[in-house]
Formats: structure tokens, C-alpha cells, sequence
């Protein structure tokens, strides 16, 4: 049998997800191969057979999965499945929208954000928002998945030479209308695939006060961040959540700034490579997981380390 | 229309989870339970659509142990009118509730069902995906805004990039995710009127519905320790310490 790899793209690109989820692949059985259903996309279809280790690419190309429409997507797959003993999808939020819904179409269940392949059938993944981890074994016939993208290294983009084959559409059933997206315009890299990650909480007291770590941010080329604290307190949109209910994160260097360290960040953040903290209250929990903690007033504290990095030459 | 809302029995949130001695699972003797925080989310934008005249009635539906009563009692405080509970001592796994629901759903023909994108315990976010599936039904996940317009909604979804919108056929299946609405707190008042709403009792063998688990949990283990580092003095050694010792920046 072979592992099929959901390709997590927007068309025009091939989204970096997919090289942690090929590795993923790989580890489960060697022969992969990867589907980009899109429209126009043939050009991601290109970059995804240069993936090392991947052996086909499928492609759908067709207006049904322009917007990535899940219940179209969810038929595709489901068509697509019999030749497959495994299929993956990144655990991003197109990838845990539309894995779960394939499962339920094979009868099978579904294993969500695995961290690791310890063998075809056995895989571990994250409970209680990472604080235990549990084995699990499947036994049933198309082990259906999604990979968390951070406890993978990423499949090599160049070096790989497979077909490109054109499947055809399973068409769109109509149930459901694309009707617009709003994407979040920032110059700075993507948060999950950031090398530096600069994150503020409910501290921060104000979105008004966001600037000040983007200035930061901008100097290390990171990503800006948020807890789910300073999101419920309306401070940024959503899509700055990192934790258990926003997104994972795992960058070189990870700094959390006014963010007391509630088990749902932590969820997200805690394999960081370097972590550091900035909050007033020396008892807040984030010291216990940071590498370097600066117990100050995060007013202060932020403006003089904006200097201090201009100093530095950054 | 009719709303139907899954209401999960987790260990509360603010509760620190520990591995048992002997590697089975977690410890849940003793320890608080509460319901699954985007499942009150869901029983909250229930209530709203009641309160707009959009919903007439909503049934708040639970699975597991005895105990999951509270659960249900808890959203009838809030302001669901019935509940079902359907009970067993088994372990459900996220396609055995799937397929429970979807035998709730035939019975009761609900418009429109809510659940939490996912539960704390099990960090699934399976459910609501696998009952659209099986219902031949629109999903509509990580929902941040719902309009409804009779026989069709349309949902904002939280999406990693930004914001998504989707017009979904009716009836569907809708996910919670954190900013559709901020739950309320039930009065005392209200407390003491849901003990008299309706709790209908059922068992999976009542839908036959086969729950064995797919999924076998060899093992469970506390997350690799991480140590905690060194404080420094100030902003200055921080970005020296930075730059030479971890080689960061």
C-alpha cells in the first residue's frame, strides 16, 4: 500500500506544511504520493513532484476545489482512498477540516496532530492540551491523519522528479458556497513557519500597544503573536493565537512578552527551541518553561530592548 | 427551527492533568469537571438564535457516565429546554459519537446542530466533521459568525490566514470557535427551573449503534520535562546572552 499526502497550498504556492507532512509519509511507507486539488494549479503540482521522497503527484485540477470546499475536497479524497493505506493531511485548519470528514466517509477513524510514527499502525499523539501524550494504535484498513507540521523535520523542496498525473474532478455536489476570504495582509513571515516568534498577552493591556513588539519583530524578521488572553480580550484577531486552541509553533526563538504561561499557551509554544520571557510577576508560570526570564515592566522592558537590538546592529 | 447542541463532561480548564502512575490514561478521580469550554460556546449561540426568534427549541444532548447530567442540566440553566443523555461507562471515541448523534439527529430532525470545534481531554476536533460526513450534511467549522436565513446560513470560519466565508445548505453542522460569542454565566433562578426541564435517558444499544473503540490507547506519558532556564538582570545581558550563548539572534 502506499500514504497519500494532502497538499496544503493557495493555488499559486506549495505551503511548507506539506514537506513536514511528506516526512511523515515517509516514516509510515515509502511509496508517497501527494494530491494538489486546486484550480490553476498546476504550477503547485510542479513544485510538489520536485519533493524528495515523493513518488507521484496527483492532480486535480478543476473549479470544485478552487477555494478548497471541504465536502467536494472530502469526496475527492474518499474516491482517491482505496488505492491507499494512509492518508495525511498537515494539521493546519483546512488539513483537521476535512481529514475528519473523509474518515467518517471510509468508516474509520481519524488521528488527530500526530508528533510521531512509531511504526505503520502505532503513532503518538498530544492529549490535554500536550500535557500527556498518548500511543495509539490503528487497526483499521486506511489510517487516516493529521501531522503536526512542528514535530517533523521538512522533506527536501528540490530533488525529487515524480509524474505529475491528472485525475479527474469528483465535482461539486452543491451543498455548500465559497463566498470570500479575508486574508490577514503582514509583511513578516507566516507564524508557523517563522524562525522567530514574538508574542504579547493580556500585559500588553492594549492592541494599541501591539506596535511596539512589531517593531521588535521587524528587526529579527519574526512573526508577531498572541495568547489567547490578549485575543479574548480583543487585542489582535484570531489568527495570532498560539496554543492549544490557536496554532503550534516551534521556532528557533520564542518570546513571550507580558504572557503569564496558562497550560493552553504553553500547549503551543513549549517546543521552542529558545525560549524567553518578559513578564513582571516573578511566580508567572512561563518562567518555568523559558531558557532566559526578565522579571520587568514589559513598558520598560520592550522599548529598551528595541535599543538595545539597534545597538547590536539589528 | 429546531437546535440540537453536544455538550461534552471534560476536566475543567484550570485543572493541571496528570498522567496515572501506570501509564492508562489521566487522573479523573477527584478531579473537577466541567463542561468543554466550545461546547458552551455553542449553547450560548443556541440561546441567542432563541432569543432573535430565529430557534424555537434547542435539546442539549450529552454522552458518557451518569454524571453527564450535570453537563446537560448546566445548558438547560443557561437556557436549553430538554436534554438527552446517552449513557454508557465505555470509552467513545470521536466516530462512535458521530454515529450516535447521527441516530439522535433521525429521531429529533434538528436544522441546524452545534458543536465545539474540539473537546480539552482528547484534543480530537473529529465530531462535528465526521457527523456532517455521515448526515450527507454541509459543515461549517471553526465558525466565528453565523447568519441564518432559513434554508441556508452563512458562517464566518476562523482559518489559519485570516477569515473565511461560506454560504451552507440547511440543515448543517456547525462548529464553535472562540470569538462566535462569549457564554453566559446561568442565574440562580435558572439554576433552580433546570432542574425541572426534561432529561430524556437513552443507551447506545436503544440507537444500535456499535461503539467499539477504533483506536487502541497503549499507552499514556507525561510530555518530556522542559528545565527551567536562568533569570537575567536586564534588557542588555538578555540580548548578550541571546546573541553569544544561544546563538539565536
Amino acid at each position: 500500500m502506499s500514504a497519500l499526502v494532502i497538499a496544503e497550498h493557495d493555488n499559486a504556492e506549495l505551503k511548507e506544511a506539506t514537506l513536514n507532512t511528506v516526512t511523515a509519509a515517509i516514516a509510515v511507507d515509502a511509496d508517497v504520493n501527494v494530491l494538489v486539488a486546486g484550480a490553476g494549479c498546476a504550477g503547485v503540482a510542479e513544485a510538489a513532484s520536485k519533493i524528495a521522497g515523493v513518488a507521484k503527484v496527483l492532480l486535480a485540477d478543476d473549479a470544485a476545489y478552487e477555494n478548497g470546499l471541504v465536502e467536494p475536497m472530502a469526496d475527492l479524497i474518499v474516491g482517491l482512498a482505496g488505492g491507499y493505506g494512509a492518508i495525511l493531511a498537515p494539521a493546519t485548519t483546512s488539513g483537521k477540516n476535512v481529514t475528519p470528514r473523509v474518515a467518517a466517509l471510509l468508516d474509520v477513524a481519524q488521528l488527530s496532530e500526530i508528533v510521531e510514527v512509531v511504526s505503520a499502525d502505532t503513532f503518538v499523539r498530544p492529549i490535554y492540551a500536550g500535557n500527556a501524550m498518548a500511543t495509539v494504535q490503528s487497526n483499521d484498513g486506511t489510517k487516516v491523519m493529521t501531522v503536526r507540521g512542528t514535530a517533523f523535520e521538512k522533506a527536501a523542496a528540490e530533488g525529487g522528479s515524480a509524474a505529475v498525473e491528472s485525475i479527474a474532478s469528483a465535482g461539486d455536489q452543491g451543498i455548500s458556497t465559497f463566498v470570500g476570504r479575508e486574508v490577514s495582509k503582514s509583511e513578516r513571515p507566516e507564524l508557523t513557519s517563522a524562525r522567530v516568534v514574538i508574542s504579547g498577552g493580556r500585559g500588553m493591556q492594549s492592541g494599541d500597544n501591539f506596535p511596539m513588539l512589531e517593531r521588535i519583530a521587524d528587526k529579527l524578521g519574526a512573526a508577531v503573536g498572541a495568547s489567547r488572553a490578549a485575543v479574548d480580550a480583543g487585542f489582535v484577531p484570531n489568527d495570532y493565537q498560539v496554543g492549544q486552541t490557536g496554532k503550534i509553533v516551534a521556532p528557533e526563538l520564542y518570546v513571550a512578552v507580558g504572557i503569564s504561561g496558562a497550560i493552553q499557551h504553553l500547549a503551543g509554544m513549549k517546543d521552542s527551541k529558545t525560549i524567553v520571557a518578559i513578564n513582571k510577576d516573578e511566580e508567572a508560570p512561563i518562567f518555568q518553561v523559558a531558557d532566559y526570564g526578565l522579571v520587568a515592566d514589559l513598558f520598560n522592558a520592550v522599548p529598551e530592548l528595541e535599543e538595545e537590538l539597534t545597538k547590536a546592529g539589528l | 427551527m429546531k437546535v440540537l447542541v453536544a455538550v461534552k463532561r471534560v476536566i475543567d480548564y484550570n485543572v493541571k492533568v496528570r498522567v496515572k502512575a501506570d501509564n492508562t490514561g489521566v487522573e479523573t478521580a477527584n478531579v473537577k469537571m466541567s463542561m468543554n469550554p466550545f461546547d458552551e460556546i455553542g449553547v450560548e449561540e443556541a440561546i441567542r438564535l432563541k432569543e432573535a426568534g430565529t430557534a424555537e427549541e434547542i435539546i442539549a444532548l450529552s454522552m458518557g457516565p451518569q454524571q453527564c447530567q450535570e453537563t446537560i442540566r448546566t445548558a438547560l440553566a443557561m437556557g436549553a429546554d430538554r436534554g438527552i443523555l446517552v449513557k454508557t461507562d465505555d470509552e467513545l471515541q470521536p466516530l462512535a459519537v458521530a454515529k450516535l448523534m447521527k441516530a439522535v439527529i433521525e429521531a429529533e430532525s434538528p436544522d441546524l446542530v452545534i458543536l465545539g470545534k474540539q473537546a480539552i481531554d482528547d484534543d480530537s476536533n473529529q465530531t462535528g466533521q465526521m457527523l456532517a460526513a455521515l448526515m450527507g450534511w454541509p459543515q461549517a467549522t471553526f465558525a466565528s459568525n453565523l447568519e441564518w436565513s432559513g434554508d441556508k446560513a452563512t458562517v464566518v470560519r476562523e482559518v489559519d490566514g485570516g477569515l473565511e466565508t461560506v454560504t451552507v445548505n440547511t440543515p448543517c453542522v456547525m462548529t464553535t470557535d472562540l470569538r462566535l460569542n462569549e457564554p453566559r454565566y446561568a442565574s440562580l433562578p435558572n439554576i433552580m427551573k433546570a432542574k425541572k426541564k426534561p432529561i430524556d435517558e437513552k443507551t447506545p444499544e436503544d440507537y444500535g449503534v456499535d461503539i467499539t473503540p477504533r483506536l487502541i490507547t497503549l499507552k499514556v506519558e507525561e510530555p518530556p520535562k522542559r528545565e527551567a532556564g536562568v533569570i537575567v538582570e536586564d534588557v542588555a545581558q538578555l540580548v548578550d546572552k541571546l546573541r553569544n550563548e544561544a546563538g539565536v539572534i
